[in-house]
């Protein structure tokens, strides 16, 4: 990765902790983090482990209960236009057709409810403009014959397409994904691999994207994270998650399809399953894998013990 | 026979034939036993004849009364008049709902208020309201209102607290204020459901307006079948109920198909 690129998105001490059966249970233990313009993070971890809840947090939509999270060096205060979101369920709002979808950010931008009858002429101008650049997105997704349809009337791998074009179309500074892949089958998910991966590649965004699929994970990112409750520190008792692997994934990016049957992969995988997906290889707070150039963590003398 | 036949298929006949057979039976029924009865006793008016009816048919709907009026039409008109206010002071229960799904704190200031409010026997009202608002037009509005406006309010509230909680973060992740996430992204999606609501809450409604009308009104569907039970004119009672029937029920299948129409995206989930 190119280290020029300014850092875009910083957890600090970021923790997250939520009241269970009258005290609060920690579900993100301190996690740090560091991204840059441009990269495509992905992030696995067990099942539980948080990683929507991280997600979330960078959304804006819940805030930390400790530690910070900057977006461009700003606290973020809430869900607002610079982070798109892209969901597994509920991806697209059913009342609305595919071109209302993806216009609606547009047209919710500039005009507030007043000023839409008020200057009834410039909003219909902008609208008019609006459903041009949809309808070419649209077009270029191949969606260009659905433009009227509804939700409910398209395939899943239509409605999650029609989800990043909605998301897309507002030109958020991170597009944020939750398994958005997760309900397809194996073919469709291939195609909206090789589709994001190329939205990617031309338009240089900043993609977060969860997954809790290994090959998708190393196909798709240029960086991976793990996230993940199995580990162990010089404390008897831990709880919450942390990030046990933040190293960048080797090769080309975007990477040809032949990647995921290569050796290289299977090996990756064996790796990354030992350093946090499987619960009977706790790996040591010592031993994480931070190789990423931009990971950085603050430890904690409790946890990380006396040094040897 | 395929009576208890989980597979049976009737054909578009035999099922008409079928849904119309119990109709048919009351009718036959009825004009079976108003023949037997008027033998026995050529003035019975308890069970008029078919032809008694239809010259009270005449009499109410075509001849003017001592006022020079059509009484059905009046009645009629005063009626839905009364449950059109009621239907459309109704939307300010919608807008309550509303609210109180989006918003917290006006959840809190009214929520537990019309859940209360909502177990209020309406009718054990109804002397209330007639000592306060007199026996005028207001009194019956609002028994209809007391009746069934707490009931569409929860129910539109449920609906809205319902909306995933991704779309309203999506909202605003596209840009949308408060006002447009409540206006554009939840009020349509719980609209058709409401709707529905309002429209299970038609018999309600009627029962109140009757109640209503029965006890304070000068004119009325209701106030004439209570004022025509002193002279046992079931010629005109029976004509009346049936009347008030079709109507609530043509206005339920208007309904039904409007909200068909007009709300072509339900259907699915996204
Ligand atoms: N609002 C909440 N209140 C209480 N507990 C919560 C809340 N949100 C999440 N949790 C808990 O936090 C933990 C992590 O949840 P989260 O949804 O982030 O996991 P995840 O890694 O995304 O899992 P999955 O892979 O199944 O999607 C879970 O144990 C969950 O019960
Ligand atoms: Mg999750």
């Amino acid at each position: 990765m190119n280290e020029a690129r300014p850092v875009i998105l910083h957890l600090e001490d970021a923790h997250q902790a939520y009241p269970d059966q009258g005290r609060m249970r920690t579900v993100l233990n301190d996690i740090d983090l560091k991204v840059r313009k441009g990269e495509f993070v992905t992030l696995l971890g067990p099942s539980g482990c948080g990683k929507s809840t991280l997600l979330r947090l960078i959304l804006g939509s819940e805030r930390p209960t400790q530690g910070r999270v900057l977006l461009d060096g700003k606290e973020i205060q809430g869900p607002d236009r610079d982070r798109g979101i892209v969901y597994q369920k509920y991806s697209l709002f059913p009342h609305m057709t595919v071109l209302q979808n993806v216009i609606f950010g547009l047209e919710m931008e500039n005009y507030s409810m007043a000023s839409r009858w008020l200057k009834r002429h410039k909003f219909l101008r902008h609208r008019k403009a609006s459903t041009d650049r949809a309808r070419e997105i649209l077009e270029r997704m191949s969606l260009g014959k659905d433009l009227n349809k509804y939700p409910h009337q398209l395939s899943g791998g239509m409605k999650q397409r029609v989800a990043i074009a909605q998301a897309m179309i507002m030109e958020p500074k991170i597009l944020l994904m939750d398994e958005p892949f997760g309900a397809l089958d194996d073919s469709t998910r291939t195609d909206m691999q090789l589709f994001i991966l190329e939205l990617w590649e031309r338009t240089q965004m900043t993609v977060f994207f969860v997954t809790h699929d290994l090959v998708e994970a190393l196909f798709l990112g240029t960086r991976l994270l793990v996230l993940s409750q199995y580990y162990t520190t010089a404390r008897d008792h831990n709880e919450g998650s942390k990030i046990v692997t933040d190293r960048g994934i080797p090769g080309d990016h975007p990477k040809p399809t032949s990647f995921k049957s290569s050796p290289e992969i299977s090996q990756l995988i064996e790796q990354v399953r030992q350093q946090g997906l499987d619960p009977s290889i706790a790996r040591h707070i010592h031993d994480f894998d931070l190789s990423h150039a931009d990971a950085y963590r603050t430890v904690d003398p409790e946890e990380w013990g006396p040094t040897p | 026979m395929g009576l208890f036949n989980l597979n049976a298929r009737p054909g578009r006949k035999t099922a008409w034939a079928l849904s119309s057979m119990l109709f048919l039976l009351c009718i036959i029924g009825y004009g079976v036993t108003a023949h037997i009865r008027h033998q026995e006793n050529p003035d019975d008016n308890v069970v008029p004849t078919f032809s008694e009816m239809w010259d009270g048919i005449q009499r109410t709907a075509f001849e003017p009364d001592r006022n020079d009026e059509l009484r059905l039409w009046v009645d009629s008109l005063a009626s839905a008049k009364r449950l059109g206010y009621s239907l459309a002071l109704l939307s300010l229960a919608i807008l309550l709902g509303l609210y109180m799904g989006v918003f917290p704190y006006l959840e809190h200031i009214f929520l537990r208020f019309v859940l209360f409010f909502d177990k209020i026997p309406a009718l054990a009202l109804l002397p209330i309201l007639f000592i306060v608002f007199g026996l005028g037009e207001i009194s019956k509005i609002a028994l209809i209102l007391l009746g069934v406006f707490p009931t569409i309010a929860l129910d539109t509230y449920l609906r809205a607290k319902a909306i995933p909680r991704e779309q309203i973060m999506k909202g605003l992740t596209l840009g949308a204020s408060d006002f447009e996430i409540t206006y554009r992204i939840v009020l349509p999606q719980i609209m058709p459901g409401v709707l529905d609501t309002i429209r299970l809450n038609f018999k309600a409604m009627i029962l109140f307006l009757i109640a209503g009308e029965s006890l304070a009104a000068s004119v009325g569907l209701g106030y004439r079948i209570f004022v025509v039970r002193r002279y046992v004119a079931m010629d005109i009672i029976i004509p009346y109920v049936i009347w008030m029937s079709l109507l609530a029920f043509a206005a339920d299948v208007l309904l039904r198909i409007w909200i068909k129409k007009r709300y072509r995206w339900v259907g699915g989930e996204s």
